[in-house]
């Protein structure tokens, strides 16, 4: 923490509250946090939630009681303001973490399965934030649709795969090493929808993953559904875009870094074209989050 | 083993029968199965250190590889009539794999430019034939027999929803690698307002149209070339081959461009906009201007056919190619009004994806930096780049806590009834619309049968008004109007709708001479049509 209290302050008002924790405060801090832990509750639709935001924001002491609330818990403070509210995430082995084998219960012992309920998450971000832009712009709000997901996933699949297939390669796994099959191939090897007596979406399906993953998000808070074109539209919410630009992007790139892969950037922001290679390398510089 | 194979370069199986003369061919027999089958790896590595490659190329192989996939996709349809046996119930007077071959055809002819065929339409396009199988069996079997087919073509109980063969290859460095080959043959899209929709996949389509691993233009136009001589020789059974054939190559050259297209609307830069798809655009528009020529050419030239030829069978063939010929016109057409919306799809898109304000800063981009980079890798490793982006990406859930006595409530509760009709509609309030018609049913019958004249006795208006007028003081009204709308007879509605006879009305100059209306006394009087030549021009219209 930045913040220097100094005790030669002559301004005598300020420094009981400072200086002293009551019961109360502590009281509050912890009801900001447990507003924090309802993500879909708007800030600007709860009168109390709205004070404790600004006591937060005006009333430093304050809001290291809060963070440090938050902190005991097991939880990572985002972001406190207005529009997003008391933006609080898991930290790692937190009680509040989400867990993969409690999410999708397949995921447990099919490593595809576990792949793709993961990538159908990372899918949906992307989908959300197309450009580096957008993921930056606090104003911005996403659209995704179930089927546009999916599709767009499919597409890249089937660049990655005519690609394959323009340099001869033979991407048919070998029978015994099923960890080795590239990544695109599990996504695209699934049927997209299939029909089931009830008429529900087919669990096991991309877009029924993908129905999964939204639906999930929209519990957290992260997107809110506008409609039911496409398999289900939806927006996103200032968390969402909280939670992937601070949380989820980093952790994933990290790991992406560990196992050798290093795309390259310069941090600009340029909406030139991209050039057109013929190689699958990204195309330094490109705008837009797509190969030549 | 091995070290008398060695020396010999013609392969392991040659050495079996070049060493063993006709006499021991029997106590050899195991081990020429073996040999020859694919399981017999373990033997070939010595094979390969000892001398000449017996194994050709990576190249070489490719071609094997491919021809092994396409024998693949015939699996499933095979694998049909196979399994027919193990179903309950006696199903062997079905052909299988002819209902299958039929479902493909079906779902492909129905494939539309925005989706696919409808489950419950195959099916029901689908019993006819399964029927004529076996017509002393009940309805609800040939349905059943339907379905049958058609899950198993979509593979229902796989979770792919797909099939999955194993081959062996040879890669680069002479080792003997096992594959997985994936494949569908029907496929299940989303279609508008949450339904599916079938799809029959390339692979289907290629074993079907039995033309593997070729271009889609070339094989179309030489298609169209083979379709021509036939029809000019005379041989229109062929002809007809040939020309569902094109049918199924217009069906996957607009699947192509439907691709391209939607990929612009999710995002311009997805798809090369500056050379590839205004070229594709460009060359499908040739394309269809071709064809279109091309078709109506051959329509021309069938339809003389059909007209001079002097066979039943021949002049019923020329007829469908005339209906197929047709089908592949209109699907032209649709193609080339969705080639015409590319170019201000195109622009609209990219007035919404390129022009606006850029950011000031830029953050990381979820696509280039880290979707595109992990499909590519292999699943073992990509997993732990997904699995940190969902542990870090999905939130938080409040953990559920449970007292035991709530539990033991929570336990004890009947299940709430679930309501399978939903909350109990309200009556409707009905009220009785008063009855304000102007004339009454009777006095319509009465009108009607007034008019209902002779084909070859018209009569004046002036002495059906009379004739009315003694029945009933109203119905000169009814007469009158009728009458008048007879002047402007609808032909064009009882032609859609194939009537037999017309009320009609001309004005031949006398004046009407009445006391309650004016005018000219028309002359009042039924035509004849020729149904059944309407019925025809119909059906060649369409």
């Amino acid at each position: 923490m930045t913040e220097h209290v100094d005790r030669s302050d002559p301004e005598a008002a300020a420094a009981p509250v400072s200086t002293a924790v009551t019961p109360a405060d502590a009281a509050d801090a912890a009801r900001l946090v447990a507003f924090g832990l309802q993500p879909k509750l708007q800030p600007a639709r709860d009168q109390e939630y709205t004070d404790l935001l600004r006591r937060y924001r005006e009333d430093p002491p304050f809001a290291r009681l809060a963070d440090a609330v938050a902190a005991g818990l097991g939880l990572v403070v985002l972001e406190v303001s207005p529009r997003a509210g008391m933006a609080v995430t898991a930290a790692e082995d937190s009680v509040f973490a989400v867990r993969m084998g409690d999410y999708a219960r397949r995921t447990a012992a099919d490593s595809g399965d576990r792949f793709l309920h993961g990538l159908a998450h990372l899918a949906v971000a992307a989908l959300s934030f197309p450009r580096p832009e957008d993921l930056a712009d606090d104003g911005y709000i996403g659209r995704v649709t179930v089927n546009g997901v999916d599709a767009f996933v499919r597409q890249a699949c089937r660049r990655l795969e005519e690609r394959a297939a323009e340099e001869g390669e033979n991407t048919d796994p070998a029978t015994d090493a099923p960890g080795l099959e590239a990544a695109w191939r599990i996504w695209a090897r699934r049927s997209a929808t299939g029909a089931t007596k009830d008429a529900r979406r087919l669990a096991g399906s991309t877009t029924g993953i993908v129905g999964k993953a939204v639906a999930f998000l929209t519990d957290s808070g992260f997107l809110q559904r506008t409609g039911d074109d496409s398999g289900g539209t939806y927006r996103t919410t200032a968390r969402y875009q909280l939670q992937v630009r601070d949380m989820a992007g980093s952790s994933a790139m990290a790991e992406l870094l560990e196992l050798g892969i290093v795309p390259v950037s310069d941090g600009t922001a340029t909406l030139l074209p991209a050039e057109h290679t013929d190689d699958l390398e990204l195309v330094a510089d490109a705008g837009l989050p797509f190969h030549s | 083993m091995s070290s008398p194979a060695g020396p010999v370069p013609g392969g392991v199986a040659a050495a079996g029968s070049r060493s063993a003369p006709f006499g021991s061919l029997s106590d050899r027999g195991p081990t020429l199965c073996t040999v020859t089958s694919p399981a017999s790896t373990d033997r070939v590595p010595p094979q390969l250190s000892a001398g000449p490659r017996p194994a050709p190329g990576p190249a070489a192989d490719e071609g094997l590889a491919r021809r092994l996939r396409a024998l693949a996709c015939t699996a499933p349809i095979h694998d049909l009539d196979a399994r027919k046996a193990n179903l309950a119930g006696a199903y062997s007077v079905y052909g299988m794999a002819e209902i299958a071959l039929a479902a493909i055809d079906l779902v492909t002819l129905n494939m539309d430019f925005d989706t696919g065929a409808d489950h419950d339409q195959i099916v029901a396009r689908l019993v006819p034939r399964v029927a004529a199988q076996a017509p002393a069996r009940p309805v609800a079997e040939h349905e059943r027999v339907a379905r049958w087919v058609l899950e198993n073509l979509i593979n229902v109980g796989s979770v792919d929803r797909g099939f999955r063969t194993v081959y062996g290859t040879f890669a680069a460095d002479g080792s003997y690698v096992r594959r997985d080959y994936d494949f569908k043959l029907l496929e299940e899209v989303p279609g508008p307002g949450g339904t599916v929709y079938l799809r029959t996949t390339d692979e289907a389509v290629n074993v079907l149209v039995g033309a593997l691993d070729t271009d889609v233009t070339s094989a179309q136009i030489a298609a169209e070339v083979k379709l021509e001589v036939l029809i000019s020789r005379g041989r229109l059974a062929d002809a007809q081959l040939a020309a569902e054939q094109a049918r199924y190559r217009t069906v996957q050259y607009s699947e192509t461009l439907r691709r391209a297209l939607e990929a612009t609307r999710r995002n311009v830069r997805a798809v090369d906009w500056l050379n590839a798809v205004p070229d594709m655009i460009a060359e499908a528009l040739d394309h269809v201007a071709d064809r279109y020529r091309h078709e109506n050419a051959i329509l021309t030239n069938i339809r003389r056919a059909r007209d001079e030829s002097e066979e039943p069978e021949h002049k019923r063939r020329a007829a469908e190619l005339v209906d197929i010929v047709k089908d592949c016109i209109r699907r032209h057409t649709q193609l080339q009004s969705r080639l015409l919306e590319a170019g201000p799809l195109f622009r609209a898109e990219q007035d919404r994806q390129a022009f606006a304000v850029p950011a000031s800063t830029a953050g990381i981009d979820l696509y280039g930096h880290l979707l595109a980079p992990v499909l590519p890798l292999p699943l073992e490793q990509a997993t732990r780049v997904t699995d940190a982006f969902f542990a870090r990406g999905t939130g938080l859930r409040t953990p559920v806590s449970v007292r035991v006595a709530d539990l033991v409530d929570l336990l004890l509760t009947p299940p709430v009834e679930r309501e399978h009709l939903g909350a109990e509609m309200p009556e409707p309030d009905l009220i009785a619309t008063p009855d304000d018609s102007r004339f009454s049913e009777e006095q319509l019958a009465a009108a009607m049968a007034l008019l209902d004249l002779p084909a070859d006795a018209p009569r004046r208006l002036s002495g059906l008004l009379a004739e009315a007028r003694r029945k009933d003081p109203d119905l000169p009204y009814l007469v009158a109007l009728i009458a008048v709308h007879a002047a402007s007879p609808a032909v064009g509605t009882a032609y859609r709708q194939g009537e037999e006879k017309l009320l009609f009305a001309v004005d031949d100059g006398t004046e009407l001479d009445d006391h309650e209306f004016g005018g000219a006394d028309l002359i009042v009087g039924t035509a004849l049509l020729d149904a059944a030549g309407m019925a025809a021009d119909r059906t060649e219209a369409a």
